[in-house]
């Protein structure tokens, strides 16, 4: 019998150290087929299509593309048998233009001729519905444009068989639809497509088949028409889970914190805050929705003091807090929480351990110059013990522990610390779902003790079922803000385009 | 003044081979230090390759296999086996050094053959040479001056406008991009941190044969880090780095120039001016704001495919 | 060269390693200094040199006779201090260069206080002298720290340009206003008073119990005070540092100064002790140097001094070499940069494992290599 599948993953293993992230997985592509890979974080999703495009090398396990068996040892050569990968984290070069990076590492003329290349280009984006600038310079496109771009950028090395990593993560539902004609498109022209992701609406809307992974392993591949939502979760997580989230019906109480016509310059001059006013009230969960980079973290930044303002006012407790550095929030006696986006970056020193993290905050109130331990230490198991943290021990570097672990002993901390404001970004980012539904447990519970929290999320369907309001940010502005138990995903989508309602 | 322009230019060749050398290891994203050592490297076989054989072909052929192959155990350090690139520069310097003064020690005093000397005398290039002011100050020079802007032009092309170049700097802008999209990455770092310690080696080879005809312990005192700082002077664009050169040549030699004029200023003070000014420089440059003049994105980073 | 590999012989691949046990690394480590002089000598050999005579020769010359182990001492006291100095600013991420500047300024403040109040009794005119250096030098720092703090200007070139500016500024002296009229003509500072030398003990000048308390002190520094603490942050993630609330440029400038200031007192120790004057060589590399022993010391104060010591070994075994077998001193410099490679090198094997894969890669079984 002829193989006809575009690609035949056979008893892949991959382990990095000790982890083992794809083990003896397999996986069957045809062509003009939309395949959904799904799992959880950490479920090895990633790992295996890297191996697709060369940048890992399977430990043991066989690849046919096309019938014919193959072996990568770098993505040129995942290139050549037509290949090509988006990647979450886009591998675009920001300095040089669409063009560019098209052409980046092809073969040709000695010299780059630009005027070809645009033709060409022109000539791809017409067949498959795509539009794009050769000339704009990467540093300057929106996400969305980054996106079609590195689309152009595979679809021009001839790629027949595509793969997209996490693809909807950064966009509007808006944008999802269009990538979603473009993925249909694709698949009438009889490429392969290979969609990773993490969300089943997505899957259920525009995959043919779907291969489940669970901690490495293969779980099952069916088709999406007999697949129903519960199920899948179940062939996911390992066990029944209820996904509902849970609004925790409080009372919403004083204001605690406000901000008044706050404005941010970012290094380009280009505003990053404009005008931004609000209110966040005891109790309540604030969700902040919009397309990456529309300002959620200089909103962070700037109500924790970390940023600076152009002009405007925040109030906490009465006093003007904007202009003041985190130091002097604290002596002010004002307590709030901030767990920043990057986490081992901003919040923790990844080369500390528990107990040198835990303490600092709050190690200035030490007195005297010397540096005692043992407070911190004796907070540190209570912190361990009261959030579950799976560690060795005390001393273990923080960077050694899982994400949902590293997660909870900036939580612990931030928590511990007895906070009336906390402000959280993407906390549950890259945490698989126990871990993310322990974090909304945790962000409930506080609210329940009249703890006021900024919730900055991405994924809309979460922000809906959590937060009582939810704040939209565009270019840093505010367009809406709305009631979440009555707003709906398109609402938000419409606003973080930039419309009003 | 067209004498103190003509002179600055000598004085300004050697520096600009180092800087340019400098240039694209850093725009293929690897900040080698050791320009230092590597210019003595060059230095030294260079003059002993001189000494030796009385041809210059030879000389220069040796100073940039010397400066090369200093650069070679620099990428073998740091490219194959991810050490800390500043560490493992310094570390050349020191090596360089130590070897240009352990290979050097017998050679000290000794004058460069006639052969050699005659190959850098001074050649006047027709027409050009003839323009008032220009031609005396840029075109009756020997030949390692035009070298020296055949390099900025040919760098300039390479770099802007082939697709060798297009793919070196997208592995200094962001390797795994550059590695995502089929480029050889350890390849390139290899071939230009190579070719960029050749090119200092040369540039320290003129400072031992042109410069100081003469051997001496140290020929090349503190270019080497000039020429680092030249690097962010210039933006990383090799037309800056000759602009950039051009400068620090006339700072270099103006002591003497003063005092030809009768002011009378230490010697010893105005030798500080070049390191003074560099400071300036590179204060000046923190002030950049386009991106196309910032560092390579992922200079002095170590790369590693299959970290995660 | 294959593509991305890492080697190309065949089919070898790195791989991340979780975690070493200590004495692996430490197996590795002294291997690879192992391997270096193994490399050495062949290099030796090169320039026809007989690399067991010259090896024996070294340790013959730096421990073989009581006068020669205080030599060796001599030469571990300065950079020792300059290493602690360094520990600083490197814990910090900050790549003070500068260690020789630092030094020249440290001794041209000393010798400014020893020359013009050369009559002071003994302890007070040492205490200002030492007052002085730390002082002059930790200046010298903090100009290139205050730049790096308020505006992020580069300091790799910064300090690498401050040592310049010192080494000629001191030239200037030592041939222009403070040249020792009485010299006849050479160009040297006059000496220092008898009150302006560091004493000795035990055949060897005080720096060394100086080193030793100073190794202490910077070790409990680092890891027991809340100074230490923040340096150590900062170094980690500057955004972590704000986020705690610290004030990073007070941490940055502090801790350089506190470099400098070590630095500083290099110059003191040297001018008093060795020297007895002023001279713009006064630095004699050891700020260069420190920067390698504190790097190999992976910036432990504790390893520090031994590896300063062994440093110092190398140094004094090879100006030794010069005088037995008159071979120049500078194969000290080509050594040392032999090790250093070998040994920056072997970072690699700590942090990834190496596999030989025989066959095709897609179905055997990897092999542990080290």
């Amino acid at each position: 019998m002829i193989d006809t599948a575009a690609i035949r993953m056979e008893n892949i293993t991959k382990s990095f150290g000790s982890v083992i992230a794809n083990d003896r997985i397999n996986l069957t592509v045809n062509n003009g087929e939309i395949h959904a890979l799904l799992g959880e974080n950490g479920a090895g999703k990633s790992t295996l299509m890297n191996m697709l495009s060369g940048i890992y090398r399977p430990d043991s396990g066989s690849v046919f593309v096309n019938g014919e068996a193959v072996e990568f040892s770098s993505p040129r050569d995942s290139i050549k048998k037509g290949i090509g990968m988006i990647h979450q984290h886009f591998k675009l070069t920001e300095v040089m233009t669409a063009a560019d990076n098209i052409v980046l590492g092809q073969r040709g003329g000695f010299f780059t001729k630009e005027a070809n290349l645009v033709k060409q280009i022109a000539e791809i984006s017409d067949r498959y519905g795509l539009d794009i600038n050769p000339r704009k310079k990467v540093y300057e496109m929106s996400v969305g444009e980054k996106q079609t771009l590195e689309i152009i950028k595979v679809l021009y090395r001839g790629a027949r068989i595509l793969i997209m990593d996490e693809p909807t993560a950064v966009l509007t539902p808006q944008e999802i639809d269009k990538l979603f004609r473009i993925m249909r498109n694709m698949k009438e022209q009889g490429c392969a497509v290979v969609i990773i992701t993490h969300k089943l609406n997505e899957v259920m809307e525009i995959s043919d088949r779907i291969t489940i992974l669970r901690k490495g392993r293969s779980v099952d591949t069916v088709l999406t028409e007999d697949a129903e939502i519960p199920t899948l979760i179940e062939m996911m997580v390992g066990r029944k889970v209820d996904l509902k989230l849970r609004r925790e019906p409080t009372e919403r109480g004083e204001e605690l914190l406000r901000l008044d016509g706050v404005t941010v310059i970012d290094s380009d001059k280009k505003a990053a805050l404009d005008d931004v006013g609000f209110s966040l009230h005891a109790s309540e969960i604030l969700g902040v929705a919009g397309v990456a980079g529309s300002g959620q973290k200089e909103l962070c930044e700037t109500i924790a003091g970390l940023q600076a303002a152009e002009k405007g006012r925040i109030f906490f407790g009465g006093a003007n807090i904007l202009g003041k550095s985190p130091r002097e929030i604290i002596k002010l006696g004002i307590r709030m929480g901030f767990i920043p986006e990057d986490r081992l970056g901003m919040g923790l020193v990844a080369s500390m351990d528990i107990v040198h993290n835990i303490i600092l905050k709050e190690y200035q109130n030490q007195k005297g110059i010397v540096l005692r331990r043992r407070p911190g230490a004796e907070k540190a198991r209570r912190i361990v013990e009261r959030f579950d943290i799976q560690t060795p021990n005390l001393s273990t570097p923080v960077s050694k522990l899982s994400g949902g672990n590293i997660q909870k002993v900036l939580l612990g901390r931030e928590i511990d610390s007895d906070p009336k404001v906390l402000i959280t970004a993407y906390p549950v980012r890259g945490l698989d779902i126990g871990a993310s539904y322990r974090i909304y447990d945790l962000l409930n519970e506080q609210k329940r003790r009249g703890v006021g929290i900024i919730f900055i999320g991405e994924d809309l369907d979460v922000l809906l079922e959590l937060c009582d309001r939810i704040l939209v940010l565009t270019d840093g502005k505010i367009s809406g803000i709305v009631d979440a138990a009555r707003a709906t995903k398109e609402e938000i989508g419409f606003l973080m385009t930039g419309g009003r309602i | 003044m067209v004498s103190f322009l003509a002179a600055a230019v000598i004085a300004a060749t050697p520096l600009l081979f180092a800087t340019l050398g400098e240039l694209i290891t850093e725009k293929s994203g690897s900040l080698n230090l050791g320009v230092e050592g590597m210019m003595l490297m060059g230095a030294v076989i260079g003059f002993s390759a001189a000494y030796g054989t009385g041809n210059p072909g030879i000389a220069l052929l040796g100073a940039f296999v010397a400066g090369g192959a200093g650069a070679l155990l620099f990428a073998i350090v740091t490219v194959s086996l991810q050490g800390n690139q500043v560490v493992t520069g310094l570390t050349l310097t020191i090596f360089g050094t130590g070897f240009a003064s352990f290979v050097g020690d017998k050679m000290i005093g000794l004058s460069v053959p006639a052969s050699v000397l005659e190959f850098f005398s001074a050649r006047k290039i027709p027409i050009l040479g003839d323009i008032p002011f220009i031609g005396p100050v840029l075109f009756r020079h020997d030949v390692f001056v035009y070298l020296g802007y055949a390099m900025v032009i040919a760098l300039s092309i390479y770099l802007y406008r082939t697709r060798a170049g297009l793919n070196m700097r997208a592995v200094g802008e962001n390797t795994a991009a550059a590695d995502a999209s089929g480029i050889a990455i350890t390849r390139h770092k290899y071939a230009h941190i190579i070719v960029g310690g050749g090119l200092c080696g040369l540039g320290g080879a003129y400072l031992g044969l042109v410069t100081v005809p003469i051997w001496q312990a140290d020929v090349v005192t503190g270019r080497g880090w000039i020429a680092v700082a030249l690097v962010i002077f210039a933006s990383w664009n090799p037309t800056k780095a000759f602009l950039g050169a051009f400068l620090f040549g006339a700072l270099s030699i103006l002591g003497l120039r003063l005092q030809s004029m009768g002011i009378h200023i230490s010697q010893y003070l105005v030798d500080l001016f070049p390191y003074a000014a560099t400071i300036i420089i590179v204060i000046i440059s923190t002030h950049k704001n386009r991106k196309e003049d910032l560092p390579p994105g992922n200079l002095s980073e170590p790369y590693f495919r299959e970290s995660r | 060269m294959k593509d991305g590999k890492l080697f190309s012989i065949g089919s070898v691949k790195a791989v991340k390693r979780e975690d070493i046990p200590k004495n692996r690394s430490a197996i590795i480590r002294i291997s690879s200094v192992a391997l270096s002089l193994v490399f050495a000598g062949i290099v030796l050999l090169f320039f026809d040199l007989n690399p067991f005579t010259v090896f024996a020769t070294i340790i013959e010359g730096s421990v073989g006779s009581a006068s020669r182990v205080q030599q060796t001492i001599v030469k571990a006291i300065p950079l020792t201090i300059a290493s602690l100095g360094i520990l600083v600013a490197f814990k910090m991420k900050f790549w003070n260069i500068g260690g020789e500047g630092q030094i020249v300024m440290g001794a041209l403040a000393a010798s400014f206080v020893a020359l013009n109040f050369g009559d002071a009794p003994r302890p007070v005119l040492l205490l200002l002298m030492a007052v002085a250096s730390v002082v002059a030098g930790g200046i010298w720092a903090l100009i290139p720290a205050a730049f790096k703090a308020k505006m992020g200007t580069n300091e790799v070139i910064f300090t690498l340009m401050m040592n310049y500016i010192a080494i000629k500024f001191v030239t200037y002296l030592q041939y222009g206003p403070w040249r020792d009229p009485n010299s006849k003509g050479f160009p040297k500072i006059p000496n220092f008073s008898e009150n302006g030398l560091l004493p000795s003990l035990f055949g060897v000048h005080i720096g060394w119990v100086i080193a030793l308390i100073l190794t202490v002190a910077v070790y409990l520094f680092i890891n027991y005070t809340k100074k230490g603490y923040e340096i150590t942050v900062v170094g980690a993630s500057i955004d972590t540092a704000g986020y705690a609330g610290m004030n990073i440029p007070s941490v940055i400038m502090t801790a350089m100064f506190i470099s400098g200031g070590l630095c500083g007192l290099v110059g003191m120790i040297q001018a008093s002790a060795i020297e007895k004057t002023l001279v713009y060589g006064i630095s004699a590399n050891y700020g260069f140097t420190a920067i390698i022993t504190t790097w190999l010391a992976r910036l432990n104060a504790a390893a520090v001094l031994f590896v300063c010591i062994a440093f110092a070994m190398l140094l004094q075994g090879a100006s030794f070499i010069q005088l037995a077998m008159n071979v120049p001193a500078a194969v000290a410099g080509v050594v040392q940069g032999v090790i250093l490679f070998f040994v920056l090198g072997s970072e690699f094997f700590i942090r990834y494992k190496v596999l030989f894969t025989r066959g095709k890669s897609g179905s055997s079984e990897g092999k542990e290599a080290r």
